[in-house]
């Protein structure tokens, strides 16, 4: 069984996915390194999300999904037979668009991931959930009401909580698709000073179309348009002095 | 016209309102002049003797035993199918099979009660009941069991697609196994639904008939054993209607009450259960509007 220890760099090689005849990812190579915030921009469609899906192997749901190309977190070619991919999520924890918190309580959603690998003790299950809700910066605002259902909870609050949620599998990799793209100013403001927290321990790859949040928290950008990896590098040089005039045109507003 | 309207429209209603009054009409002073815990609780029915008795406790009892059980072998079996049919089969059997299982619905009871006497009770009798008899409860339970499927399965199933597929990625992508993420999650959230369906399988299971009478016996003894005839309030009603008068058809009428009773308060904590449901969405959708 393939473990996921050391460093958590991730790299795709010869990457092409295909949903049946539509040729949605086409040959996209990347390193993106270990314990900073990597930005994927591009236009709706190009194909960002998807690529970020293949990461946790959410795309294995999609029906009518193929891929070529290699993929390795940490070393570990996480389509490898010995891989297993219940062991591989737990790794590379997902946020998604909208705050997807379990219809249970603020507790429950926290501890369901680690009871899913068998933890029952009492005590310990606590300790993980209070220790995940300090990291998400949530812990304050709900420390009274763990026992409440977390639907009642505002949308930002439920996107931390998600956030903590993922937290509490104990992950490597944080992807995040569009994390704000459904919140207020504030929330996400709180969630953009988490992640630059969350950064010192864990490798983010971010989905944004907010180009203005991937100056304020990325490291490196990578723009895609059309299913290519147009141009990939440091925010700063993206965003100053693009190479390719595509990304130019987008970064400054005029694309299409 | 709007006379033929209103008319149609209140058609039911009077039904309704005509088969309430002639029940309790004509059940409930019998039950007075028997003596309400007699007739309740009495644990005699002979009502053809010199000196009648009219107890339908042992036919009280038969029937929860009948109901229970066959609710219990119909939501092992039904539920888990439609968790079969949620996500553990390829998709391009789901149409067929949920197809298939709604046809069992259309299959007239008395076929039920046919396949029951002819296949259920001998396999009961020749492999299972250790007294060597196969009408019983065990019989009428299993057939029972079969005909409430379809209603177990299709609103389980439809319970848990009418959940947020949100909750099953966010759960797979917690590292969750597929059963984890339904037995822990998806099942959880359907739970109010799937409720709801057990009630309206209940409901039927209390009042099936024919395909009853024909497997379980008839004797108005009360049940010791699964593997012993018996015979449920439904079964009293519709085994001795036809050739009874005075008394005995007032017996059977006030059977009658009791029985329809017992279906009123399954048929309202379904309606509870259902405005229950739908309160909770509506809150939380006041919730959200405030807010904003």
């Amino acid at each position: 069984m393939n473990e996921f220890i050391g460093s958590m760099d991730i790299t795709a090689k010869g990457c092409n996915l295909y949903y049946g005849d539509f040729h949605a990812l086409k040959d996209i190579n990347i390193e993106i390194p270990e314990k900073q915030v990597t930005a994927l921009i591009g236009p709706s469609g190009c194909g960002k999300s998807t690529f970020l899906k293949i990461f946790n192997r959410m795309n294995d749901l999609v029906e009518g999904c193929r891929m070529e190309g290699e993929y390795r977190i940490g070393g570990v070619d996480i389509f490898d037979k010995e891989t297993d991919v219940n062991v591989l999520r737990k790794n590379v924890g997902m946020v998604f668009q909208k705050p997807n918190p379990f219809p249970m309580s603020i507790y429950d959603n926290i501890a369901f991931a680690p009871r899913t690998v068998g933890i029952t003790k009492r005590s310990e299950l606590d300790e993980i959930v209070e220790r995940s809700l300090r990291r998400a910066s949530i812990w304050d605002e709900v420390k009274d009401r763990l026992r409440k259902n977390a639907l009642g909870m505002s949308g930002g609050q439920q996107q931390r909580l998600c956030i903590a949620r993922s937290l509490a599998a104990s992950p490597k990799v944080l992807l995040m698709d569009e994390p704000t793209s459904a919140l207020d100013p504030i929330s996400t403001g709180k969630i953009e000073e988490l992640m630059e927290e969350l950064k010192k321990d864990l490798t983010i790859v971010i989905v944004t179309h907010n180009m203005q949040q991937a100056t304020r928290i990325a490291d490196k950008t990578a723009f895609f348009l059309l299913g290519e990896l147009v141009e990939y590098g440091n925010t700063d040089d993206i965003f100053t002095s693009p190479r390719d005039e595509r990304t130019e045109r987008y970064i400054t507003g005029r694309f299409g | 016209m709007r006379v033929v309207f209103l008319f149609s429209a209140f058609f039911s209603i009077l039904a309704l309102a005509t088969i309430t009054m002639f029940l309790f009409v004509s059940g409930v002073p019998f039950i007075a002049k028997t003596g309400f815990a007699k007739f309740l609780f009495g644990s005699d029915w002979i009502p053809l003797a010199d000196n009648p008795s009219y107890g339908i406790f042992p036919m009280i009892v038969a029937s929860l035993y009948v109901t229970a059980l066959s609710v219990i072998i119909g939501i092992g079996i039904g539920l888990l199918t439609a968790i079969a049919l949620y996500k553990f089969c390829p998709k391009k059997l789901v149409a067929p099979i949920r197809q298939m299982i709604n046809l069992l619905a259309g299959i007239p009871s008395v076929i039920f009660g046919l396949f029951g006497m002819t296949i259920v009770v001998p396999f009961i009798r020749d492999y299972v009941s250790p007294t060597g008899v196969g009408y019983g409860i065990l019989s009428a339970s299993l057939v029972l069991g079969i005909m409430i499927l379809p209603t177990i399965v299709s609103v389980s199933l439809d319970s848990l697609n009418s959940v947020s597929n949100t909750y099953y990625e966010g759960a797979l992508a917690l590292g969750a196994t597929k059963e984890q993420a339904t037995f822990k999650i998806m099942l959880p959230a359907a739970k109010s639904g799937i409720l709801a369906g057990v009630v309206l399988a209940v409901g039927r299971a209390v009042g099936e008939t024919m395909a009853v009478i024909m497997v379980i016996g008839g004797s108005p003894e009360r049940p010791t054993s699964l593997f012993q005839s018996v015979r449920t309030l439904t079964a009293n009603i519709a085994m001795g209607a036809m050739e009874s008068s005075g008394d005995t058809l007032s017996a059977l009428i006030a059977t009658g009450v009791v029985l329809f009773v017992f279906t009123l308060i399954l048929n309202v904590s379904f309606s509870l259960l259902k405005i229950d449901k739908r309160d909770k969405a509506d809150g939380k959708k006041e919730k959200r509007g405030t807010k904003k």
